[in-house]
C-alpha cells in the first residue's frame, strides 16, 4: 500500500494510469466491434505478428525508437492479415487453420530475431523483451503520451462512425446496398484494430494484447443486447483492467503488466458469466433454461 | 415507364458462368417474381443488380438511368438467413437502418426519423415489438422487421430475395399485402421465390430462370407446364397436373419443387 502511495505521487506513474485507462477504454471499444465482426482470433495473429516488426526495425535502425519499432509493428500485423486471407482464397486450408499456421510462423520468426538482438549489439540493453508480455513500469513520458493519444483518438473515430460500423456488422449487404462505403468502413476496422495492438504492446504485450480486446467485450456482452451500451461497458471494463494491470505490475516488482491486466479482464469476465443479467450463468439456472 | 432495365447481365465465380446474357425489362408499378430451381443464380441476379457482387458485363438502368445515379431509388429486403440475429440490438434499431441514408454520415437518428420508424413498424403490425431484442423474435416476425425496414427506406423499387420462405401465415399476408399496397402506389417489386404453388397467386409477371432467363412476361403467359419443364430440366414429376389446373389441393402439393 505504502509503495502504491508513492509510486501515485510520481509523475510518470500519473502517465501510466492515464495510458493504461485509455488504452483499456479504447481496446474495449473496439474489441466489441471485433468481436461483433468474428474476428477475435485474426486480431491475436495481428498481435503476435507484431514482434518480428519491433524486431526488424531495431535490427534496421539500431535504436530504440518507439515510433520506429511500431511502424514495424503495423507493417508485419498487417502482412499477417494479408497472409491469412490469401491462405483461405487460394487454398484448401480453412480459416482456424490459416490463423494457426501464420501466428506460429510470424510469432517463431519475431522470437528468432529477439534472441539474436539480446545476444549481439547492445540489444541487451534495449529492453525489447518488454515487449512480449509489456511492462508498464518501463514505459516513459513520450511512449505513454503515444498511447493515451492514439487511443483518445481511435475512440473519437469510432464514436463518429459508430451507426455506419454498426449497420456494416449487422448486415453488410444492406449496407451496401443503401451506398456506404463498406469495403473502406471494413479497412477502416482493420485499422483501428492494428493501431490498437501496435499502441498497447509496450505496455501489454504481443502475446496478450488480443486479451483485452476479446475479453472485455464478451464479459459486457452478458449485461445488454444494445451495441452502443455493450461498446461503453466494454471500454469500461478494460480501463479497470488497464489501470488495474498497471497499478499492480508497478507496485509488486518484477511483475510483468501484461498477465496482471489479463487476469483483471479475465475476472471481470467470470463475475458477468456468473452474475449477468442477459444469460448469466445464474440468471439461466434461475429461469430454468 | 420501364422501373428495371436490364440487359445482357453475365455474372461468373471462379470463372463458372453463374448467369449468361440475362436481359429483362420490368414495367413500373408491377410485382415480379424471379423463378427457378436452386442454383439457377436468382439471388446472383438481383445482388449483382444491387452491385453487391460485381458481374463481368451487363447494364442495369433505373427510371432511364444507370443504376448508380439511382441507389436512392432502391429498397432491398436480404434473406433473413444472412445476418446473424444475435447482434445486440433491437428491433427498432434495425428499422433504423432503412434511415440511414437519409440520416446522413456522422449523424445519429433525430426525434423525426425515430417515429418514422416506429410507423413502419406499426405498419407490419409489430408495433409491440420496437424494443425487444431481435434474437428473441421469431422467424416470421423478423422477416416483418426485415419488412418494415425496407418500408423505412421509401424506395420506388423494391427487391426482396426469398422473403416467404420459413414464415408463418401471418407475415405471409403482412407481406402481400405490402406488395400491394407498394403496387397501387406505383411502386415496382421485384421477388426471388422458390415456390411454385403460389407463384401464379402472387406475380404480374414472372421471371423463370436458370442461369439463362428461359422466359419473362406476364405470368398467365410464362408459367406454363412447357416453360417449367425448361427451366428444372425432368425434376417435376408431376406437372401434368399442370400449374392452371392447380387449383386443387392435391395437384397444388405435387407441384412443389423439391430440391435434390
Amino acid at each position: 500500500m505504502e509503495a502504491f502511495l508513492t509510486s501515485l505521487s510520481n509523475a510518470n506513474f500519473q502517465w501510466v494510469l492515464v495510458g493504461s485507462l485509455l488504452l483499456g477504454f479504447a481496446s474495449g471499444v473496439i474489441g466489441s466491434f471485433v468481436l461483433l465482426k468474428k474476428q477475435s482470433l485474426i486480431s491475436d495473429a495481428m498481435a503476435h505478428a507484431a514482434l518480428p516488426g519491433v524486431c526488424i526495425m531495431f535490427l534496421i535502425f539500431e535504436v530504440k525508437n518507439v515510433p520506429i519499432l511500431l511502424i514495424g509493428a503495423a507493417i508485419t500485423s498487417l502482412l499477417a492479415t494479408q497472409a491469412i486471407q490469401f491462405i483461405i482464397n487460394k487454398s484448401r486450408i480453412k480459416t482456424d487453420a490459416a490463423i494457426g499456421v501464420i501466428i506460429s510462423v510470424f510469432f517463431g520468426f519475431g522470437i528468432v530475431l529477439l534472441t539474436y538482438i539480446q545476444q549481439n549489439s547492445s540489444g541487451s540493453q534495449a529492453g525489447l523483451d518488454s515487449f512480449i508480455f509489456g511492462q508498464a513500469a518501463s514505459l516513459v513520458k513520450s511512449d505513454v503520451q503515444l498511447i493515451s493519444g492514439g487511443a483518445f483518438l481511435l475512440v473519437v473515430i469510432t464514436v463518429l462512425l459508430f451507426k455506419e460500423f454498426k449497420l456494416t456488422l449487422f448486415d453488410p449487404q444492406f449496407a451496401k446496398g443503401i451506398g456506404l462505403p463498406v469495403s473502406f468502413l471494413n479497412g477502416l476496422m482493420l485499422f483501428l484494430v492494428v493501431a490498437i495492438v501496435v499502441i498497447g504492446i509496450q505496455m501489454v504485450g504481443v502475446i496478450l494484447i488480443a486479451a483485452l480486446l476479446i475479453t472485455p467485450p464478451l464479459a459486457a456482452r452478458y449485461w445488454t443486447e444494445n451495441l452502443g451500451i455493450m461498446a461503453i461497458l466494454a471500454g469500461i471494463f478494460g480501463a479497470i483492467s488497464g489501470v488495474s494491470g498497471a497499478v499492480i505490475s508497478t507496485t509488486v516488482v518484477g511483475l510483468p503488466t501484461g498477465p496482471v491486466i489479463v487476469l483483471s479482464a479475465s475476472l471481470i469476465f467470470f463475475i458477468s458469466l456468473l452474475f449477468g443479467t442477459k444469460n448469466g450463468f445464474l440468471q439461466r439456472r434461475v429461469r430454468g433454461v | 415507364m420501364q422501373a428495371i432495365n436490364v440487359t445482357n447481365l453475365t455474372v461468373s465465380y471462379d470463372r463458372n458462368p453463374v448467369l449468361e446474357n440475362v436481359s429483362f425489362t420490368i414495367p413500373n408499378g408491377s410485382i415480379t417474381g424471379i423463378i427457378g430451381p436452386n442454383g439457377a443464380g436468382k439471388s446472383t441476379l438481383i445482388k449483382s443488380i444491387l452491385r453487391l457482387i460485381p458481374s463481368n458485363s451487363g447494364e442495369v438502368e433505373v427510371y432511364g438511368k444507370p443504376y448508380g445515379q439511382q441507389k436512392q431509388l432502391i429498397g432491398y429486403v436480404p434473406q433473413r438467413s444472412e445476418v446473424d440475429w444475435d447482434f445486440p440490438t433491437n428491433a427498432l434499431d434495425v428499422v433504423l437502418m432503412g434511415r440511414y441514408r437519409h440520416i446522413g454520415m456522422f449523424k445519429r437518428a433525430g426525434k423525426a426519423e425515430v417515429a418514422w420508424a416506429k410507423e413502419c413498424l406499426k405498419k407490419v403490425g409489430m408495433q409491440d415489438y420496437a424494443q425487444r431484442q431481435i434474437s428473441q423474435l421469431s422467424g416470421g416476425q423478423q422477416q416483418r422487421v426485415f419488412l418494415a425496414r425496407a418500408l423505412a427506406q421509401d424506395a420506388m423499387v423494391y427487391f426482396m430475395d426469398e422473403p416467404f420462405s420459413g414464415v408463418d401465415a401471418a407475415t405471409e399476408r403482412a407481406i402481400i399485402e405490402l406488395m400491394k399496397k407498394w403496387k397501387q402506389e406505383g411502386k415496382t417489386v421485384i421477388v426471388v421465390h422458390h415456390d411454385l404453388q403460389t407463384a401464379e397467386d402472387y406475380f404480374d409477371h414472372i421471371l423463370l430462370l436458370n442461369k439463362q432467363t428461359i422466359d419473362f412476361g406476364e405470368t398467365k403467359k410464362v408459367f406454363t407446364l412447357e416453360n417449367l419443364e425448361k427451366a428444372y430440366g425432368g425434376k417435376i414429376a408431376f406437372l401434368q397436373r399442370t400449374p392452371s389446373t392447380a387449383k386443387e389441393p392435391t395437384a397444388h402439393g405435387s407441384l412443389s419443387y423439391q430440391p435434390e
